[in-house]
């Protein structure tokens, strides 16, 4: 059997309602018929890396989608979209966040900092400077997330959150290699490169703290 | 992800009345546990109601010395608070010890309290769950049960609660306060808060339809050593497998309550006055009745294990 | 060129740029996010639709019906596709699965359907619209239980090895031995879980099909793709220059490629989507588990005399068994051997190729019964593996390793990481109410020679441009390339442009199988030395004799600008590198020893390491800085292997029950302490002209067992059943005070 002419012949049943045909040169935002449950939308605007963006969007849009879909800021990845692994970690007002358990309605008027707000290369930020430096990443999908999340980390330090390898709650808190690898925890990378991220985020924040 | 719509909240009264008036409306605060649920569909809203900007996230003193926590309080910001880390440091190592730096700075109290639980078979939508779909049956029995739980379960449901920070609020007898659709408040007592399964396992908590968590009060400092060990395969960014919170006293008494190991923060009081006994006499009352399957069966005599550790720790 | 005989000396022997700790070219991009990987391709793919896969919720039986009659209503939506909607698509390269098409389910979460809508949101609700019906069968997913159905099966990458690899009198020499193990081993199925999951954006033109897609070797996607489409290859045009990790997961085109094609075309619309997370672990591809069962028998000063290696494995019907003995041919001399390995039906997700594929879970055991040895033997174990060593193939001795230093590795490494401080008895090293554990193992893995091609040219401005089909998986290919045109050409690594991943350049061997770097950088050696033949000749110089360097042709008592040879027109090196019998001839394969410190919670059993250290034989190191992300990446994947990672199977549904990054756990940072990676410095002529070999997996293949090692040494508890879990000391503990 000739499967290019299987799915060439099923064509016309697979397509939603009468857009079946009208899809061969479908434009932008034509819809299916019979919508059953349309989805509300909402206008949210919020600072994107210090530009300020304003967008229509479907409710459900999480920030992240809203970043890399409608705002094509890709440097923000998606690992999971459940928040296991970090990937999608971006700064919100400042605080470190999972962009993925996030709606983008829920963020007007915030400011928001991604990968590509710490900087660009040739005019990269030092966190970002010293993960070339130690090489802390391989395939570099988590590396954003780890990034951001380090960045944000220097701060929680210097706000006096306290983490799991805390010891003394009540001391002036300090960024020791056990803290450091505690506190980067929620950025997963299966490459490995943890032992290299540490140094290159104890070198910077060193010079942050 | 259902289709739904999204309003901002005026005030805690409107808020509960918006979820009231409107069937399958439901608040959102940090978003960490429900936003999961709806991708999958476990939950299905038609209607957020958005709280977070509603004016609860402050952490102010008590007239009786104790600590009023506003429900919208973020996780990150109740274990940095001064007062919690030098008086209720088992607050602030249980929130430490939960999650990751990224879902503390979302996660609320409130939310945190609400959060359901992970059993794998909860997000096989595929599969039955009587708390996902009532009546339909429980996958977990005779399944992947390693994390589950040992006690309190019933024929219905063995999953866990499988919160941190619930667990040392259940040691500090807290008080949950709300705010219903009519504008009454009440308070309940942290251990009325989570439910047991029995034969409704999807009631997880005694609020009614739009009733808002406005705050969580802590009674005064308990003193004493503040303790907080979780036990979990991987060293961070992990649900327990058991965890145990305990406020141990000089002369040897004290509070603990077992985390990860029942459908609720597990503290028997009776098994606490064992205390001056060994970890051993607490446990054997604490966990009496216990059912575990054959693959979380070990958890009890790590629960023992574990506060034998705590009390080491207290007494060094 | 074809690589025949072993390399005299040559450029890259001057090593002023291979060999150097250059940072990655590619890491301004990567570091600010503006690396692009499949699903982000807006730069080439506007407006896109968004596609959703749908997966079985059965193991094994066939589907009767899907409704997609709601899923089409649903706001949005362009098209729902069903696997009865198409007859079943041919399985791709090294797979037996047939990814979508026909009725048959042979896996949980296989593909059943895809919805394609203008949104990802719409696309995602319109998928919970579809509803399936199923017809049945109970699923085969307990390895021990179908243990008695396995027939004995042949090792897919080691086809001329006998299915039962007997030499000598196996069981006389085991029954003689003064000193014997007989013990069982088991490791569990694991998953890749790289972070980037599969991903495709898929765009036709007419008759002409562009994906992006995360591939390690792109020509077998292109095959597989053109393959199962039933279009000719030269219409399927392959792009993947940024790969978000792969483990040997991306090795194989999955139904991402072929969904977003047939959504694609059914739609005229480019379409993208993932294999979403929640599917990849059971509608991926696997690491198999095994039960394997080792005997040993050795003299009493610790010469192996016997080696018994028996695995059983599980797959799907018609794929193949996890080598876990390939490891065991070559590692330790013994004259008297028995090695096999049983196949049983299994139905759960096909076991496949996953970093060190054989090697890691072959070594988890046997390297742990190497430990168990040593201590009945009253020997060191770093002293009972040198004593054991073997120059020769065990098989045909007259068949020499190209190079190995395993012996060097072990003893460096017990050097470094202070063994002599360890103290043989378990149990008697502590730290507070910690127990502290010092634990080792050696390692092994094949170094495999893969055809590769790459295309140089010299621009008129005087830059290099690299072009080839080879991918860097995170591996550091962009810079060791960069480095060994620039070695070749004398220049400077800067002036090198290399663009990868498309399957418009010249054919490369791919990343996988740790023979990437060798075979890359060795087909970009002969690409370079055709290059330089055409400068030479249009220069007018003297190819024999032109040098390189300083960014001039050199000959005699000329020299002229490399680039005023490119001022007439760019010139171009096209060429691949392709192998001779010089791995026939000799055993290429690299080595390694790993030494771990555990302390182990005397009260709770919990475990950390404390720090590793890796030594690590593998030819010449194009580039340390990369090469020891390989290594400690690897170790960070050991350290899962050996302590949590596993795949919880639910034995009456057939699937993993454990299947997202949630519930599959793999280490976190607060996981892995210090670590240490030496490399021994040998290159070796034998295996390219580069004299490199492969780095990737190596740092995989023993780390584990030095992990249980070091458990044991800990606490005096053998746990021979991966992962080694807290549970599974518990009962044999003491208990604290």
């Amino acid at each position: 059997m000739d499967e290019t002419n299987a799915f060439e012949v099923n064509r016309r049943k697979l397509m939603a309602g009468s857009a079946a045909l009208a899809t061969l040169n479908l434009p932008s935002g034509v819809e299916a018929q019979a919508l059953d449950e349309e989805a509300p939308r909402v206008v949210v605007t919020f600072t994107i890396n210090g530009h300020l963006q304003r967008l229509q969007l479907d409710t459900r849009v999480t920030l992240l989608d809203a970043l890399r879909e409608h705002l094509h800021l890709t440097g923000t990845k998606k690992g999971c979209d459940h928040g296991h692994c970090g990937a999608c970690t971006v700064l919100a007002n400042g605080i470190r966040i999972n962009a993925c358990l996030s709606l983008a309605v829920m963020h007007d008027s915030d400011e928001i900092t991604t990968i590509e707000g710490l900087g660009r290369p040739g005019a990269l930020h030092p966190m970002q400077a010293a993960f070339i430096e130690y090489d802390a990443f391989q395939c570099g999908y988590c590396t954003p997330g780890q990034i951001c999340s380090a960045v944000a980390l220097v701060d929680e330090v210097k706000r006096g959150v306290p983490s799991h390898a805390t010891g003394d709650l009540t001391a002036p808190m300090t960024l020791s290699n056990v803290e450091l690898r505690e506190r980067m925890s929620g950025n997963i990378c299966r490459c490995g490169a943890y032992s290299n991220i540490a140094d290159a985020v104890s070198k910077v924040a060193g010079e942050m703290l | 992800m259902k289709p739904f719509s999204y309003e901002q909240a005026a005030s805690p009264a409107a808020a509960a009345a918006a979820v009231a008036s409107r069937p399958g409306a439901k608040f959102i605060a940090g978003g960490t546990n429900l936003l999961d649920l709806m991708k999958f569909q476990i939950e299905t809203p038609t209607h957020l109601v958005d709280v977070r900007r509603l004016d609860l996230n402050r952490i102010e003193d008590t007239s009786d010395g104790g600590l009023r926590i506003g429900a919208l309080v973020t996780n990150t910001e109740l274990a940095s608070h001064p007062r919690v880390k030098r008086d209720y440091g088992v607050v602030s190592r249980a929130i430490v010890a939960g999650a990751t730096g990224q879902l503390r700075n979302k996660a609320t109290t409130a939310g945190n309290l609400l959060q359901r639980n992970r059993c794998p078979y909860f997000y096989e939508t595929d599969l039955p769950c009587n708390k996902r779909r009532p009546g339909s049956g429980c996958s977990a029995i005779g399944g992947v049960s390693r994390s589950l739980a040992v006690i309190g379960t019933s024929q219905h449901c063995i999953a866990q609660n499988p919160g941190d920070m619930a667990v040392a609020l259940r040691v500090l007898d807290a008080t949950v306060e709300t705010v219903r659709p009519d504008g009454t408040t009440r308070a309940i007592p942290i251990g009325d808060f989570h439910l047991l399964p029995g034969e409704s396992p999807e009631i997880e908590h005694p609020l009614v339809p739009g009733e808002l968590v406005t705050a969580v009060s802590l009674p005064k400092p308990p003193g004493g050593t503040h303790h907080y060990h979780k036990v979990r395969d991987r060293a961070s960014y992990a649900f327990a497998i058991v965890s145990v919170a305990a406020v141990l006293q000089k002369d040897g008494s004290g509070r603990v309550a077992f985390g990860s190991v029942a459908p609720r923060p597990w503290r028997i009081e009776a098994a606490e006055a064992l205390l001056p006994r060994g970890p051993a006499a607490v446990v054997e009352t604490a966990f009496a009745g216990a059912r575990p399957t054959p693959e979380n069966a070990f958890k009890i005599p790590l629960a023992e294990r574990t506060l034998a550790l705590v009390v080491a720790e207290g007494r060094a | 060129m074809k690589f025949a005989t072993p390399a005299g000396e040559n450029p890259i022997d001057r090593l002023t740029v291979v060999g150097q700790p250059l940072r990655r070219i590619d890491g301004a991009r990567k570091v600010s996010g503006t690396a692009p990987y499949a699903y982000e391709r807006h730069d080439a793919v506007t407006d896109p639709a968004y596609g959703w896969i749908v997966g079985a919720t059965i193991a094994r039986g066939r589907v009767k019906r899907i409704d997609v009659a709601a899923a089409l209503r649903a706001p949005g939506v362009l098209a729902a596709l069903t696997t009865l909607d198409f007859g079943a698509f041919k399985p791709g390269f090294r797979t037996t699965l047939h990814l979508f098409g026909g009725a048959e389910i042979r896996h949980y979460h296989q593909a059943i359907a895809l919805v394609v809508a203008e949104t990802f949101e719409q696309a995602r609700a319109a998928a919970h619209l579809i509803s399936a019906e199923y017809e049945s069968a109970s699923p085969r997913c307990d390895l021990a239980r179908e243990a008695s159905n396995a027939e004995p099966t042949a090792d897919r990458d080691g086809p001329d090895y006998p299915v039962v690899d007997r030499i000598g009198d196996f069981e006389a020499a085991f029954a003689a031995a003064p000193v014997t193990l007989d013990e069982r081993y088991t490791t569990p199925d694991h998953t890749h879980a790289m972070m980037e999951p599969h991903a495709t954006t898929a765009a036709w033109q007419g008759d002409k099909l562009t994906i992006w897609t995360s591939a390690q070797v792109v020509s077998w996607h292109r095959d597989s793709l053109a393959a199962a489409l039933g279009i000719a290859k030269e219409n399927l045009r392959v792009e993947a220059p940024f790969i978000g990790g792969g483990f040997g997961a991306k090795l194989l085109m999955r139904a991402d490629a072929l969904l977003a094609s047939l959504g694609a075309r059914v739609t005229r619309r480019p379409v993208k989507l993932t294999l979403q997370r929640p599917l990849i672990a059971n509608g991926g591809t696997r690491r198999a588990g095994t039960i394997q069962r080792i005997r040993l028998g050795a003299t009493r000063d610790g010469r192996l005399t016997a080696i018994g290696h028996h695995s059983l494995n599980g797959n799907l019907e018609g794929a193949f068994a996890e080598a876990a003995i390939a490891p065991t041919r070559l590692m330790y001399g013994a004259p008297n051997r028995d090695l096999s390995m049983t196949l049983a039906t299994l139905d759960l997700a096909e076991g496949n190729d996953m970093r060190a594929p054989g090697e890691a879970p072959g070594l988890m055991a046997f390297e742990i019964a190497m430990d168990e040895l040593a201590e009945k033997l009253g020997i060191d174990p770093v002293e009972l593996r040198i004593r054991n060593d073997t120059q020769v193939d065990p098989r045909s001795p007259r068949r020499r390793f190209s190079g190995r230093h395993l012996v060097e590795c072990l003893q460096v490494g017990a050097e470094r990481f202070g063994w002599s401080r360890r103290h043989p008895a378990p149990g008697s090293m502590r730290d507070g109410r910690w127990l502290i554990g010092m634990g080792m193992a050696a390692g092994f893995r094949l170094n495999l020679l893969v055809p590769s091609g790459a295309r140089i040219r010299l621009e008129r401005d005087g830059r290099l441009t690299v072009e080839t089909d080879m991918t860097d998986i995170g591996t550091g290919t962009y810079t060791i390339l960069a480095q060994t045109a620039a070695e070749m050409m004398g220049v400077p690594a800067d002036r090198v442009t290399v663009r990868l991943g498309d399957s418009s350049f010249p054919q490369s061997a791919g990343s996988g199988g740790q023979f990437g770097a060798n075979n890359a950088t060795s087909g970009l050696y002969a690409a370079c030395l055709t290059l330089r033949d055409a400068v030479s000749a249009r220069l007018g110089l003297d190819p024999g004799t032109a040098e390189f360097a300083g960014g001039d042709v050199i000959s005699g008592d000329r020299r002229v600008p490399l680039a005023q040879a490119a001022e007439g027109g760019a010139l171009v090196g096209d060429d691949q590198i392709t192998y001779g019998d010089l791995d026939k001839e000799f055993v290429q394969a690299t080595f390694g020893s790993q030494f771990a410190e555990i302390a182990v919670d005397q009260f709770t059993g919990e475990m950390r390491v404390r720090r590793m250290l890796a030594v690590i034989d593998a030819g010449r190191v194009l580039n340390p800085l990369t090469a020891r992300s390989q290594a400690i990446g690897a170790m960070t994947m050991g350290v899962g292997s050996a302590l949590m990672e596993a795949l919880a199977v639910d034995k009456r549904y057939g699937f993993f029950v454990n299947h997202d990054l949630g519930g599959y756990e793999v280490p976190v940072h607060a996981d892995i302490p210090r670590q240490d990676v030496v490399f021994l410095d040998h290159p070796d002529p034998v295996s390219s002209p580069m004299k490199a070999k492969g780095i990737g997996e190596i740092g995989l293949c023993g780390v584990a067992a030095a992990i249980a090692n070091a458990v044991y040494n800990a606490t005096g508890i053998r746990v021979r059943d991966y992962p080694i879990t807290l549970d599974k000391l518990l009962d044999k503990m003491p208990r604290a005070a």
